[in-house]
């Protein structure tokens, strides 16, 4: 079964690839990438055909930060429909959190993870295992079972590790498997009982806030700990200029940091809480646009690493209820692309750049052979249209939740085609 | 007149008029309070419910006689008695309710926006009687009622308001509504209350007590929660005490004429001496009474004039 892609403006940032390029796909890899019009002959008479004119061809894009709530919290997501979220956002790679329940932090749940993902067979799911047993932070989980049985990467994410001297563990016996350990950098004794950004608005609706310092200090205190140990340390959701500058400076040293940010924060800020909006409530919270213009920064200069959605959905059940009382997060996988376009709409960053962030980069981090349009890789392409205009409707979402803050926004940039594998794995319905 | 508002969630969102129109209706109800029978048939017919989810006396009683007096039938349910206790969601309780065709609710309740959250799913007209840290708006119309009735106008006063501010939703109500009266807000209290970004309020912050009651005609001062010691920001009540508890002393500087408020409940010789509270520039108690025709006013006001009974 063979597919060709023409007259699409390829982008592939891993072969240094922006033009006018086909793609030939056969049993599932890519077969030929080729100037406009070069692939021809007599094996592809009968290839199936996609004009991908006026459109972006790039490769599926990779989020290493999604949550998909099985097993456990099924009734807010489910690896079936994550999967069709992610596809339906242009996204053939995700990395699941661990913060299910049970926690993967074992074989048994990440073989489950799998084996859920291969019945669904839509997207590529990679689980990330947790650092501490039952994300607890007591004791280390078993980190080599968790890379033999699939896990790419380690996260106690939703829950940072507190212990100082557990976290430095961590990094070090992180190093045997080479795989990153992921922090969702929180001071918790600086953030309890906070539900938003601290600051003039969390003053003003009379809600505890989150110190900005809270996750400044974590991340400080990470980048601390790695010249001994020599871990990789992954800063998940960077939401504070000074953590992104912090990062910087590590960076700057040589030290084996890296980051990612979500759409949401150079998206939104704290004014977004304002009438207690729950679908606002984030964790990191949405700080302010002294902090947005950091990390637009840190995306210019390279010290954001990736793009990464921390899709966390929630049941209105969990959502249309007490600011205090509601859950943190937001569906992210089905916005990611027209909010990261508006990056480059913005000139913060370039379309290529931004494809790079969502494809090349995640992969490098994590050890994967995708994000790339390479010959004889899988064939996990992404087919976009940067110039379609729409209004962002949560009620559309594959998602199973809707919590989303973006309804009714106007954005351009809309998913047509979903390829993995070779296979189509979503389609625009207007298309 | 009608208010612009259908609900009362906050001080802030009430205009200049709105406010002087509450008062207004307030000091012409006040007399009713006063008579033999102390009762209107205005709101004959009208069904009232409070529903209170924190524990509350002065302000759950002070809706309920206001009510009462305006011939209200006035429903009163708490926390401890309503379903949310067998894990009802706080909408599904008020749409409940709402479907026993009441006229107003009066909601109190331990999170800040839970008022602002039922108005999207109800219909009815709420009054917030506290929600959280956030507002509690006839408290701030009772308090500014009392101070215009002593000093007979509001514009230009300067207040200072001393205490839990950051935990305070009566200090974040007056503050809006004292500054859309044209008055001017100092906050006093020792810094681990008042965190920096309060200043962005347009407020002029002090942390000292003497100092700051200085020129001011008017100091409020809050109510101290025992529990802010356990929580690490106070370092003990002795100490609170000494730097912030409203004295002859610390008043040594005031002017003659400042009025003395306090939304009670008092926490004696912690927050306030016992002779500043029973001195005559002392109006806690006059607070009191006005709170009950500040609420008649919002009932009144948000049923619409017409749509009452005629007295």
């Amino acid at each position: 079964m063979q597919t060709l892609i023409k007259n699409g403006r390829v982008i592939d940032p891993a072969n240094q690839i922006d033009g006018a390029f086909d793609i030939l796909i056969n049993n599932g890899k890519i077969e030929a990438v080729a100037p406009k019009g070069k692939i021809s002959g007599s094996k592809i008479n009968d290839a199936q055909i996609i004009d991908a004119k006026g459109c972006v061809v790039a490769p599926g894009f990779c989020d290493m930060h999604v949550h998909f709530r099985e097993p456990g919290h099924e009734y807010k997501e489910t690896i079936e429909t994550g999967s069709a979220s992610a596809a339906a956002g242009g996204f053939s790679t995700v990395a699941v959190m661990p913060n299910t329940s049970p926690v993967n932090d074992n074989r048994s749940v990440t073989e489950l993870i799998i084996s859920q993902a291969e019945k669904t067979g839509l997207v590529n799911i990679y689980p990330i295992g947790a650092i501490t047993k039952g994300l607890k932070g007591e004791t280390l989980s078993d980190m080599g079972e968790l890379k033999e049985s699939g896990c790419i990467g380690y996260s106690d994410d939703g829950k940072p590790v507190m212990n100082s001297e557990l976290m430095r563990r961590a990094l070090e016996y992180s190093r045997m498997f080479d795989l990153p350990c992921i922090q969702h950098s929180e001071i918790l004794d600086l953030t309890r009982g906070g539900c938003m950004n601290e600051g003039i608005v969390s003053i003003e609706l009379g809600l505890k806030g989150m110190p900005v310092e809270a996750e400044d200090i974590m991340v400080f205190r990470d980048i601390c700990l790695l010249p001994k140990t020599g871990g990789r340390l992954h800063v998940a959701h960077i939401s504070s200029g000074g953590a992104v500058d912090l990062v910087r400076q590590a960076k700057a040293k040589g030290l084996p940091v890296t980051c990612e940010v979500a759409p949401h924060h150079f998206t939104l800020t704290e004014e977004a809480c304002r009438n207690y909006d729950t679908n606002a409530k984030m964790s990191p919270p949405l700080r302010t646009q002294a902090d947005i213009e950091s990390i637009k920064e840190g995306l210019r200069d390279g010290t954001i690493d990736i793009i990464a959605t921390d899709h966390a959905p929630h049941d209105l059940a969990d959502k249309q209820v007490e600011f205090d009382n509601a859950c943190f997060g937001i569906v992210g996988l089905e916005t990611a692309l027209p909010l990261t376009l508006k990056l480059v709409d913005e000139k913060v960053i370039t379309l290529q750049r931004a494809v790079d962030l969502l494809t090349q980069q995640p992969c490098r981090i994590f050890n994967l052979d995708k994000g790339t349009l390479g010959v004889g890789k899988d064939a996990d392409i992404v087919i976009f249209n940067p110039d379609t205009k729409y209004t962002i409707e949560p009620e559309n979402f594959k998602s199973r939740s809707k919590n989303s803050p973006y309804k009714g926004w106007k954005v351009r940039g809309k998913v047509l085609h979903t390829i993995v594998a070779g296979k189509s794995v979503y389609s625009d319905p207007n298309e | 007149m009608l208010l612009s508002t259908k609900s009362i969630l906050s001080a802030k969102e009430l205009s200049k008029q709105d406010i002087q129109h509450i008062l207004d209706t307030a000091d012409s109800f006040k007399e009713i309070s006063t008579r033999a029978i102390k009762k209107v048939p205005t709101l004959r017919g009208k069904t009232i419910i409070n529903l209170f989810f924190e524990p509350s006396t002065r302000t759950r009683t002070s809706f309920e006689i206001a009510g009462k007096r305006l011939s209200a039938d006035v429903i009163n349910i708490s926390g401890s008695t309503s379903s949310t206790v067998k894990g009802e969601n706080l909408i599904d309780t008020a749409q409940n309710l709402e479907a026993m065709n009441p006229d107003i609710m009066v909601v109190r309740h331990q999170c800040s926006g839970a008022p602002a959250l039922l108005s999207q799913f109800i219909d009815c007209p709420i009054i917030n009687a506290g929600d959280g840290a956030h507002e509690h708006p006839s408290q701030a119309l009772l308090d500014l009622m009392t101070i215009r009735s002593q000093k007979g106008y509001l514009e230009g006063l300067n207040v200072a308001i001393v205490g839990d501010i950051n935990h305070s939703r009566v200090a974040r109500s007056n503050i809006k509504a004292m500054q859309t009266m044209g008055m001017k807000v100092r906050i006093v209290g020792p810094p681990t209350l008042i965190p920096a970004d309060f200043e962005r309020l347009g407020v002029e912050v002090s942390h000292n007590l003497a100092e700051a009651v200085k020129d001011v005609d008017v100091v409020m001062v809050l109510r101290i929660q025992l529990e802010r010691q356990n929580q690490g920001l106070l370092s003990s009540l002795r100490e609170y005490s000494n730097y912030f508890c409203l004295t002859s002393e610390s008043l040594a500087k005031a002017r003659d004429d400042v009025l003395i408020i306090h939304p009670g409940p008092v926490n004696r010789g912690i927050e306030i001496a016992l002779d500043v509270m029973e001195s005559p520039r002392s109006l806690i108690l006059n607070q009191v009474t006005n709170g009950v025709a500040i609420r008649m006013a919002l009932f009144y006001l948000l049923l619409g004039e017409n749509n009452a009974n005629p007295n």
